[in-house]
């Protein structure tokens, strides 16, 4: 029988290997079913992990793989805070639809005003969309002391119905015979996220994304606050005795996560999406949580494994259009990977011994 | 073998030294792309254009073409690298085949001059970009006739997805219809704001049948629908996207089928030598690319023959679906007597016709 | 506008089948929840419910098995959440989303041969004079088994929670696994059997939708209900009879706001659908004031060498 026993302390080398043993038996277990359904398994693998990097069209997989990345590295940034507190936001999706709905918004009342101040304008309306958004939960826990979990998953459907409401409604485009959704920011040249180099995939959210990175690390690592945050979570009673306010902390980090998931929603609905629809969100704040997770709630770790995500994505689209995969079968690789990934993490903490008999 | 220019610019031919040059190898067949919105087997919208696409690959002959598609594909950037793969890819013609696509099918259009793109049911074009849709209002009208006829209740159900002038229009083409035989008839809407949920298609019909309702419209894909009429028995319905025929002859009495095929190949066979150009289309039954399904017997022959008229006058062009006399619902005149609407005011139709009761969601 | 057609009988009739998903899945994942873990990938559990069952129906012919097969994808598919969360000790928010990911694929690969083809019928109750009863009749004798499969197991649950002694340490479990620990209750395997509770109920619940609601199978076709059976967890304060009411009342809503539609009123649909939403994030607020919140180990990792 084997039995896991707790490492003193988190383990180095486990810390890089269990990726990389994850991402081999995902390979193996993903090739198994490519097999199984008829394709041509190392081909599979190749065309999902080697062709967006290396292949002959990565000249524009590479700047997609930004472009993919981005939002959900900005969001999962945010949420780690939270997470490393104990403070549960799951309703990154619900931040990031208000967030682009409050940020188009603005520049859709100022339409068709050319201004440099306009852009700047919608990233922070944007920010406060969410931020706003994600402070009902975590005025809700600091006042009444409810679950946040719950309240910021709640949200996310309100929020969803708010955007089918707008697509509809207040921001649909007057010109645009009748159908929903909002104009096309894109052929808005104030409002236009665009690419910073053309061809790079560069946009404003892909230069958010990386300084969020590197702001969180120094936060983390080099800041009182980053300490408090990190205390919290470690040793809840601890930290109190520190000085921490667990209440503000809470507000904070909730407020932290809520505007980079709404700055996200924005620079998505201003560049690569262009409009407000019905179906405007792709999930992007859901794939962020696990995004988090599996850069284990560490800044470069998380934009890691953003990239990874945003890797099996395009992959997986090259291996659908290419090989003929259907897109369900991507969506049980890209399940496994995650499973994997998970799964070996344990590896870090704890290490398996032989036992004789069951505790647990 | 065409040579394709990729972001055309100063700043591209830095940032993409590879791409000017095209791909090296020769290439024999002509690449035909198509980006869907839902899954290839989803009974409705994209599993009769991939059908479609299908038959158009059999019909020209698999030596001569070669299909590439991606399913699922999410109306936005997503879209966009979609069809960018498959234009640097190699594709020569590209269908995209959901309305969300049209601004992303735009975009990539800009990019790649020598490649063919075809946008369904949207309204926007562009030198190498062509709109295509169908005028399913002219089925409506066949089977609000039949509806018409054969209502004992008087209560016509209508299930809507999404207020778009195309679902209008089918509303107001089944209604006029209806109420041409039947003055006596009422039509009960129900909006579901999505194309395809069986399980919210099963409750709106049963709701539908519980007030009253003996016909069922839809105009959402999935046969729940028909499933929940022939629950109820004694009520009928109407195949949507596909024949449907699984639920023939009854509740199933007749279908308006989407057939992309005939479209398709013609357009990849002017690509094929050379003659396509921009264009947009909107072709109803003359074309086929509207389908009337068989109408069965449990409908009476008379009733039958005068659908069938119908659909033949319409295909004849000797029958407009919308001529006057025929007001707005707010009583204000729209077409006098004789006149025959204009394809601009249907293209955007966001109004109902007298009679029709609610409004449309705003 | 005509308000005189909506049939009250018709719609508490129909409201009740529209709440046997939601109730099926809730009632699960009350359960997984009390016992101190929280599963977000109700969804994936009832997607992958509804493909098994159908497949399983279509091949045997019996719609009765179909549900037994359902209720075995489920469980197996939360397997793969046991074996995450229990023995890998991951966290069970990223393990849920993940499970909701791979069941969608999942289902839609399995169901692939499936699309297009009808399940064999289910009966309803028919009962010779309870059914024709009037009002009482429609509303209470006449729907499918599997309605009444839901009530039972929202009463067996309860039983079992109040005055059972597995249902006492299934809560000791959720509320303090430490304490459950050192008083020698095998946290892992009870906490493992909730899990394996809950999906087969998810599964059921979604193999109602596959087989008697629409009945068809579309990938997908689950259209989020799982989501809405987590909200109902929550709305109902983990209480059984709760997750009833608010089944009813989530389904009532969805009924309602169609019969409205076709009445003709003209009503914002979606304020109407946000509606449950906005109820369950109320009940929560009013719930935390009074210290009857939620299992105090929900979603924690527990290890016995802690």
């Amino acid at each position: 029988m084997l039995k896991l026993e707790k490492r003193r302390q988190p383990s180095q080398v486990w810390a890089y290997l269990a990726p990389v043993v994850a991402v081999v038996a995902t390979m193996v277990a993903g090739g198994l079913l490519f097999a199984f359904l008829g394709k041509d398994p190392l081909l599979a693998i190749r065309t999902i992990f080697w062709d967006p990097l290396f292949g002959e069209f990565a000249f524009y997989y590479r700047p997609q793989m930004l472009v993919k990345g981005a939002p959900l590295v900005l969001i999962a940034i945010g949420l780690s805070l939270g997470f490393r507190a104990g403070i549960w936001n799951i309703g990154a999706e619900g931040q990031y639809i208000m967030g682009a709905i409050a940020g188009a918004g603005v520049a859709l009342a100022f339409y068709p005003l050319e201004a440099w101040w306009l852009f700047p304008l919608m990233v922070i309306c944007g920010a406060l969309g969410g931020c706003l958004w994600a402070m009902i939960p975590a005025a809700l826990r600091v006042i009444f002391g409810t679950n946040e979990i719950l309240v910021s998953l709640m949200l996310v459907y309100v929020a969803e119905q708010f955007l089918a409401s707008v697509s509809l409604g207040l921001l649909k485009n007057p010109e645009g015979y009748g159908f929903p959704g909002s104009r096309n920011l894109q052929q808005y040249p104030s409002a236009h996220n665009a690419e910073l180099i053309a061809g790079s995939g560069m946009h404003w959210g892909v230069v958010a994304a990386l300084i969020a990175v590197i702001m969180a690390y120094i936060l983390l690592n080099r800041h009182l606050l980053g300490f408090q945050i990190r205390l919290t979570g470690e040793a809840p009673r601890a930290a109190r005795f520190a000085g921490v306010k667990p209440k503000q902390l809470v507000l904070l980090c909730m407020g932290l996560a809520g505007a980079l998931a709404g700055m996200a929603g924005l620079f998505e609905v201003a560049g690569p999406s262009g409009r407000i629809s019905i179906d405007f969100n792709a999930g992007y704040g859901f794939t962020a949580i696990i995004v988090a997770f599996l850069g284990r709630l560490h800044p470069v770790g998380i934009l890691l494994a953003g990239l990874l995500m945003a890797l099996t994505y395009i992959g997986g689209e090259i291996a659908q259009s290419s090989m003929g995969l259907s897109s369900s079968a991507i969506q049980v690789f890209q399940g496994m990977l995650l499973f994997f990934l998970l799964m070996v993490d344990v590896l870090t903490n704890y290490r398996l011994k032989l036992a004789k008999a069951e505790t647990a | 073998m065409k040579k394709r220019t990729f972001l055309k610019g100063a700043a591209a031919a830095v940032a993409l030294p590879l791409a000017m040059t095209g791909p090296a190898f020769a290439q024999e067949k002509t690449k035909v792309g198509f980006i869907y919105v839902g899954p290839i087997n989803d009974g409705g919208w994209t599993q009769h254009h991939h059908e479609s696409a299908m038959k158009m690959v059999e019909e020209i002959g698999e030596d001569k073409v070669e299909m590439v598609y991606q399913e699922s594909v999410p109306e936005g950037p997503d879209a966009e690298r979609a069809m960018t793969q498959m234009a640097l890819g190699g594709a020569d013609i590209i269908f995209t085949t959901s309305f969300g696509y049209m601004d992303p099918t735009i975009n990539v259009a800009a990019k790649f001059p020598d490649v063919n793109f075809e946008h369904a049911t949207g309204y926007k074009t562009a030198d190498n970009v062509s709109a295509y849709s169908a005028r399913f209002y002219e089925g409506r009208a066949v089977m609000g006739t039949i509806a018409g006829h054969m209502t004992k209740s008087n209560v016509l159900g209508y299930i809507a997805s999404v207020p778009i002038p195309e679902v209008v229009r089918g509303i107001n083409s089944a209604y006029i219809h209806a109420k041409k035989v039947n003055p006596d008839v009422e039509m009960k809407i129900i909006w579901l704001y999505t194309w395809m949920d069986p399980a919210k298609e099963a409750d709106a019909a049963r709701t539908l049948i519980e007030q009253g309702a003996d016909v069922i419209f839809q105009h959402t894909d999935s046969t729940a629908p028909l499933a929940a009429a022939q629950n109820a028995g004694n009520v009928i319905g109407f195949g949507q996207a596909g024949d449907m025929s699984e639920y023939a002859p009854s509740p199933r009495v007749s279908s308006i089928i989407d057939n992309w095929a005939p479209y398709y190949v013609s357009r990849v066979k002017a690509t094929m030598d050379g003659t396509w150009e921009s264009h947009s289309v909107w072709e109803g039954i003359n074309t086929g690319m509207v389908g009337i399904g068989d109408i069965t017997d449990a409908v009476p022959a008379e009733v039958k023959a005068e659908a069938e008229a119908m659909r033949d006058a319409i295909s004849a062009g000797e029958y407009h679906p919308f001529t006057g006399p025929l007001k707005k619902q707010d009583g204000s005149d729209w077409l006098a007597e004789g006149e025959v609407a204009d394809d601009g005011t249907l293209a955007g139709m966001n109004f109902y016709v007298e009679g029709l009761t609610g409004e449309i969601p705003q | 506008m005509d308000l005189s057609a909506i049939n009250p009988v018709l719609l508490v009739a129909s409201l009740m089948v529209a709440a046997t998903p939601i109730l099926l899945a809730a009632i699960g994942e009350l359960v997984v929840e009390k016992a101190g873990v929280l599963n977000l990938g109700v969804e994936g559990m009832m997607i992958t419910g509804a493909i098994c069952g159908f497949a399983v129906a279509v091949e045997t012919g019996s719609p009765l098995m179909g549900f037994v097969g359902a209720a075995a994808g489920g469980a197996g598919l939360s397997l793969l959440f046991v074996a995450l969360t229990q023995y890998a000790l991951a966290n069970q928010v990223a393990s849920g989303l993940s499970l909701t990911l791979f069941g969608l694929g999942l289902s839609a690969l399995i169901g692939q041969r499936y699309v297009g083809e009808r399940p064999p019928p289910a009966q309803r109750l028919d009962l010779p004079v309870l059914s024709d009863l009037p009002v009482v009749g429609r509303i209470l004798f006449s729907h499918d088994l599997m309605v009444y499969v839901g009530l039972a197991l929202v009463v067996a649950v309860w039983a079992m929670l109040k005055f059972t002694r597995a249902g006492l340490i299934l809560r000791a479990v959720g509320e303090n696994h430490e304490a459950a620990h050192a008083l020698g209750y095998k946290v892992r395997r009870i906490r493992i059997l909730a899990i394996l509770f809950g999906g087969a109920c998810a599964g059921m619940g979604g193999a109602y939708i596959s087989l008697l609601r629409v009945p068809q199978w579309v990938d997908g076709m689950t259209a989020g209900t799982g989501w809405i059976a987590l909200a109902l967890v929550v709305f109902a304060s983990w209480k059984p009879g709760r997750v009833l009411l608010g089944a009813y009342l989530f389904g009532g809503v969805t009924v309602l706001q169609l019969n409205l539609q076709a009445a003709g009123l003209a009503i914002p649909v979606e304020y109407l659908s946000m509606s449950p939403y906005l109820i369950t994030i109320l009940v929560l607020v009013i719930m935390s004031s009074h210290r009857s919140g939620a299992p105090a180990s929900l979603g924690r990792t527990f290890h016995a060498s802690q």
